[in-house]
């Protein structure tokens, strides 16, 4: 039997604004109260009435998405295999769905004081750290792509892509920054 | 420095002597200068010709009001900008401007022809002259008259700037820098809102700017305007943007502003953006637009050197510019004698002030005759000579009967106007806000907010200064969330608020024979709308569509209420029941390029490519749009066509191993309790009796019971599936799934998940590729016994954890591979390396789409177009006969949807073996019809088939399924073509090879 075929991955140089975040394992979970609770025991997520935000343990994070879905993200290291199974282990017969999602995406960091500036060229929510405090995660987009948006850090975002949309994403962002920051920062 | 420039004052700068041309000559303005200033400081008065009479044309203003001195702007080949207003364009080193509308010269025109010929070109004459011979509208006459007519030319090239854009949030967003906005900005600020400031103007101050008398808290009001513009710029919670228009008011206190980034500079960076389009979300709108000094309608009113007084008092107080050397003033309004006291200061001589009114006795009207200026009462205007600029004017007085009394003419070279003020309520009309006429200021003014949003100022007929602060003050102090802070309230000292204003036509401007001019910009006169309502037209909507006044780019700005006016005059009623035209977006013409943004190019959309993308594009392959996504569509070799690579594919699928990147079909993971329920409520197959490990192709309708997507569909787990959709249909089908599923049965326990991306899918077809992939798959039997046709495994490909389907969309045995897409390149080499020896052969969609046909496979959107049922595409086999219900079972029960005639799939055969017939065409029963034909039915696919040596086709046919055998015709380009209808199954119609 063969070597386990490599992968492949989003060749992007970084920036001094923008990165492309290593592989990572992210997980789709569904559950009503019950399963959030179940959850909420191994891994961090927010709890019931933190709409929007996310919770981070160590590497891990999970994020609010909707009234009974969460993304959550951990190191490529430990496998979605690995951390579906404990989970379906803890949630026994509780309704839930975990879907394996981790190459669907990839993560773009933009951080630095005109994060917040260069995003808004093409999404259209208010990032003032009043109404888009540190923490703050939702669905929204990106001029034509749709994006996960997450605020972990005050002048750091993370940008979550369907694999297909992110060269558009860092293009458009790029496009966007040429205007905001002078040429010669730009490169790392 | 030239005769009409001032020793001293203004916001230009001495100092900086800036050169630049118009129409090919040289002249010099100065750093601070409009085009408009310059030019008029060069003593150059005649800058255009009209619209459609051709006549000359000169600056009746000095900001976004102006309609006359429309000129182009050239930097380059490619950044040409046509109709841009000489009265706000920014003057730099270098700039190059034109003239418009003129041949071969602004000094002689020949179209000028026109305006001796203008009894042909009444109002609507292009509705009542051109008429006959019918035919030669289109093809003379309207050719004509719009190069005869028009304003400037459209740039060919595209467009090489950069536009951007951005999104912005704002407690308190105040449109217009005059006192009152300014007031208003310093209000919110005082409070800590959120404030964005924009000015369409390169300087904040409005009006403040040429008003040299005014003092604000104890300084001159320049100085009040510098200190606060100062104080609102250290703010980090205030956007200051000047030269930024605020164009349009769209729902929810969305605006947006264009601003100007690189316009007023000589040598912008290179690759700067020139403008920036800005979408504020604002909390609360305070609007603070200010006023358009109106003009007044009399014979000869349009002649260059013709201008509105308080222009002139800004060429001269905020430019250092003395419009002329010898002035008459008409005013109907006391700001006019403002602007002729500071004329007459300034060393221009006042021949005389001729008021309307019979006799003006405010404190500036007083000062005037002080200084010993000529002020003639109840005046009139008769006419003016003059021919490329204003030479003298005829004045005359009206005695208490209305009738002629004493007439003079008066020698000028500068005829300056001032009727009174409109209220710029362009903005607030837009947000839907109520309008209301007030008798007392003759003006429509805000009455009723549809928006969370405050007029403050002028722009509602608060013309004193003081009040006019105090009203931005309060407007933004209200419009803030916080109430906390002390108020401002700095004294001012000012000339008294205006008084007076006057509407429509001078008296007995209908009784002379030079023409009158409401609209400047489309040259519609007082006659003109006079006979739209001799004409019949009541509605002040109509008359504006039949003698197009307030249609032009100006929109009326300068000419709307003199226009109603006269209206209302002819028809003798009040002007609110003429009614007021609509104010659309944008304020000023805005350009394109801000719209698109980064929209263009490699930007316009996303662009999808799979994870194999690279290799198909280095192994050559064609590509197709699907969607947003690249598509291989097949890949030649060696200088083959399409034709002989599709056929080549073809073969090596049916006769050894085909490789084909299917990663873009849609997936979906259903999960949960109530998974199979779900999927039996909207599909129209059974679900529950699905085996686990098997798969089924499903099919989706609509409501209407309509094929709306199809796809197979495995079960995982009981409670898991895995859905696949077209390429196209994927967001639909979730979006149509998510709808039912929150909203229809939010009982069931269940969740749906896009996995379209997660997976790479690699589909390897054909009769060898069980032989290809044995090696490579672990934990799954590939023979028919443990993968029969329809089944699915979880299993290691490539050592790499996936899913083995056996689905066929080629007839043939086949697999399709499911990977996590970062790996998918790496397997499919590996699967493409194993093949090697069995012949493997990548093929792309084309292939796919006549192996597909050779079956009888339908592609939904191809051979379905959202009138076809299940069972007119012959799928009626998938239908779940005993569930009680599914999405669009209803609709499928209605009798017309059952009858025998509905159009069904079949397949054709072009009788003679070999004509291909056209994708689209048309069928009918018998051959050689004449219009109107009678049309049975339409080609929907229709392709060469390589291993059947001869073309097929499939159609919808009406009650298709019972012409088997007949002879139908196909209508081409080369005649009819005759076809059998057979089955729409061309190979293989055991489905022997499929279950291999």
């Amino acid at each position: 039997m063969p070597e386990a075929a490599p992968r492949s991955y989003l060749a992007f140089a970084p920036t001094s604004w923008m990165s492309a975040l290593p592989p990572a394992t992210r997980l789709v979970f569904h559950g009503d109260r019950t399963a959030r609770a179940a959850v909420g025991r191994l891994f961090p997520i927010p709890v019931d009435d933190e709409v929007c935000r996310a919770r981070v343990d160590g590497e891990r994070a999970g994020l609010w998405l909707g009234p009974d879905e969460y993304l959550l993200l951990a190191p490529a290291e430990q496998s979605a295999a690995s951390i579906a199974q404990a989970l379906d282990a803890a949630l026994g017969a509780t309704a839930h769905a975990i879907i394996d999602v981790s190459h669907r995406q990839i993560g773009l960091e933009i951080r630095g004081p005109l994060a917040a500036r260069i995003l808004n060229g093409a999404c259209p929510l208010d990032l003032d750290p009043a109404q888009f405090p540190t923490g703050t995660c939702t669905r929204t987009v990106l001029a034509k792509a749709d994006i996960v948006l997450w605020r972990p850090r005050a002048e750091a975002f993370r940008v979550e892509v369907w694999r297909s949309f992110a060269p558009y994403a860092i293009a458009l962002l790029t496009e966007i920054a040429r205007d905001l920051i002078p040429a010669d920062s730009t490169s790392a | 420095m030239s005769r009409w420039r001032t020793a001293a004052g203004g916001c230009v700068d001495r100092s900086r002597p800036l050169a630049f041309r118009f129409d090919g000559r040289a002249y010099e303005g100065l750093a601070g200068d409009t085009l408009a200033s310059a030019l008029l400081a060069n003593g150059v008065h005649l800058l255009g010709r009209s619209f459609k009479y051709h006549r000359p044309r000169g600056i009746l203003s000095a900001g976004a009001e102006e309609p006359n001195a429309l000129v182009t702007l050239r930097r380059d080949s490619a950044r040409v900008t046509p109709n841009l207003r000489a009265t706000q364009i920014e003057l730099y080193a270098g700039l190059e401007a034109q003239s418009q509308n003129r041949w071969p010269s602004l000094r002689r025109d020949v179209g000028r022809i026109n305006d001796w010929l203008s009894p042909l070109f009444p109002a609507g004459f292009y509705y009542k002259t051109f008429m006959w011979p019918r035919s030669a509208w289109k093809s003379l006459y309207e050719p004509l008259i719009r190069r005869a007519a028009g304003l400037g030319v459209a740039p060919s090239e595209a467009d090489p700037d950069r536009y951007a854009q951005c999104y912005a949030h704002c407690d308190v967003l105040v449109a217009g820098g005059g006192p009152a906005g300014i007031a208003a900005a310093l209000a919110a600020a005082d409070q800590g809102a959120r404030v964005i400031l924009c000015d369409e103007q390169a300087e904040f101050g409005g009006t403040l700017l040429a008003d040299p008398r005014a003092r604000i808290d104890g300084a001159p009001a320049v100085q009040w305007v510098e200190r606060s513009i100062a104080e609102l710029a250290k703010n980090d919670r205030v956007v200051l943007l000047p030269r930024t228009t605020a164009f349009g008011y769209f729902p929810h206190n969305l605006l947006g502003l264009n601003q100007r980034l690189t316009d007023h500079l000589a040598t912008p960076a290179p690759q700067a953006a020139r403008e920036r389009l800005w979408q504020v979300r604002a909390r609360a709108v305070v609007l603070a637009t200010g006023a358009i000094e109106r003009p007044m309608v009399f014979p000869g009113n349009d002649r260059p050197g013709v201008m509105l007084a308080g222009a002139a008092r800004t060429f001269l107080n905020r430019y250092g510019v003395r419009v002329g050397d010898r002035a008459v003033l008409l005013a109907a309004c006391d700001s006019a004698y403002a602007a002729a006291l500071d004329l007459h200061a300034a060393g221009v001589t006042i021949a005389a002030i001729a008021d309307v009114r019979a006799q003006a006795t405010g404190a500036l009207p007083t000062a005037a005759r002080e200084a010993g200026i000529e002020v003639l009462d109840r005046a009139t205007v008769l006419g003016t000579r003059g021919a490329l600029r204003i030479q003298q004017v005829s004045l005359a007085e009206v005695d208490g009967s209305g009738a002629l009394g004493r007439a003079r003419t008066v020698r000028c070279d500068a005829l300056l106007m001032s009727g009174g003020h409109t209220p710029s309520v362009h903005l607030f009309s837009q947000s839907r806000g109520q309008l209301k006429w007030s008798d007392a200021l003759q003006a429509f003014l805000p009455e009723r907010s549809a928006e969370a949003e405050r007029s403050a100022g002028a722009c509602r007929g608060i013309y004193d200064l003081r009040a006019a602060i105090d009203d931005g003050a309060a407007a933004g102090a209200d419009a803030a969330p916080a109430r906390a802070g002390a108020r401002r309230d700095p004294p001012v000292d000012a000339d008294p608020a205006d008084a007076g204003g006057y509407l429509g036509a001078l008296p007995l401007a209908g009784t002379r024979s030079q023409k009158s001019f409401v609209d400047l910009q489309h040259d519609v006169t007082m006659k003109d709308l006079a006979l739209a309502t001799r004409e019949g037209f009541r509605s002040i909507e109509h008359v504006k569509r039949f003698t197009t006044t307030g249609m032009a780019t100006d929109q009326g700005k300068t000419s709307n209420l003199n226009a109603l006016a006269i209206v209302a005059g002819a028809l003798d009623v009040p002007i609110p029941q003429v009614g007021l035209t609509s104010f659309r977006m944008p304020y000023t013409p805005t350009s394109f390029g801000s719209f698109a943004g980064a929209s263009r190019g490699d930007l316009f959309d996303p662009v999808r490519c799979t994870p194999m993308h690279d290799w198909a594009r280095t192994a050559g392959a064609v590509f197709e749009d699907v969607g947003l996504w690249k598509r291989a569509r097949y890949f030649p070799r060696g200088g083959e066509d399409m034709h002989a690579a599709v056929a080549r594919e073809c073969r090596a699928v049916r006769a050894g191993c085909g490789i084909f990147d299917a990663s873009t079909l849609g997936k979906i993971e259903v999960v949960g309790a109530g998974a199979a329920q779900f999927l039996e409520r909207l599909y129209v197959n059974s679900w529950a009796n699905l085996a686990v490990g098997r798969c089924r192709y499903g099919i989706l309708c609509r409501e209407d019971g309509f094929v709306y997507d199809d796809g197979v569909v495995a079960r995982l787990r009981p409670d898991r599936f895995h859905v696949t959709t077209t390429t196209g249909g994927a967001p639909r089908v979730l979006a149509m799934m998510e709808d039912y599923r929150q909203t229809e049965w939010p009982e069931l326990q269940v969740w749906l998940t896009s996995t379209t991306e997660q997976w790479a899918v690699i589909a390897v077809q054909g009769p060898k590729s069980r032989e290809v992939l044995r090696s490579l798959v672990e934990d799954v039997q590939l023979d028919a016994a443990a993968l029969p046709h329809m089944g699915v495994a979880y299993g290691r490909i490539c050592g790499v954890a996936g899913l083995v389907m056996r689905v066929s969309f080629t007839g043939e045995l086949g697999f399709e591979l499911n990977v996590p897409a970062d790996h998918g390149l790496a397997v499919w080499q590996a699967v493409h390396a194993a093949g090697a020896a069995h012949g493997i052969t990548p093929y792309g969609t084309e292939t796919m789409h006549v192996l597909r046909a050779e079956k009888g496979y339908i592609i939904v959107g191809q051979d379905t177009d959202g009138t076809v049922t299940p069972d007119d595409a012959g799928l009626a086999w998938a239908i779940g006969k005993k569930k009680p219900d599914f999405v669009g079972r209803r609709s499928l029960q209605r009798a017309s949807m059952q009858a025998a005639t509905r159009k069904q799939l079949v397949g054709l055969r072009s009788r003679d073996g070999r004509t291909l017939l056209d994708e689209g065409a048309q069928i009918a029963e018998t051959p050689a019809q004449k219009p109107p034909m009678r049309l049975i039915g339409h080609v929907t696919s229709s392709y060469h088939s390589a291993v059947l040596e001869r073309p097929i086709a499939l159609a919808m046919v009406a009650g298709g399924r019972s012409r088997m055998g007949r002879t139908l015709y196909v209508p081409m380009p080369g005649g009819d073509v005759e076809v059998e209808v057979v089955a729409p199954v061309f190979y293989d119609p055991s489905a022997e090879r499929i279950h291999a």
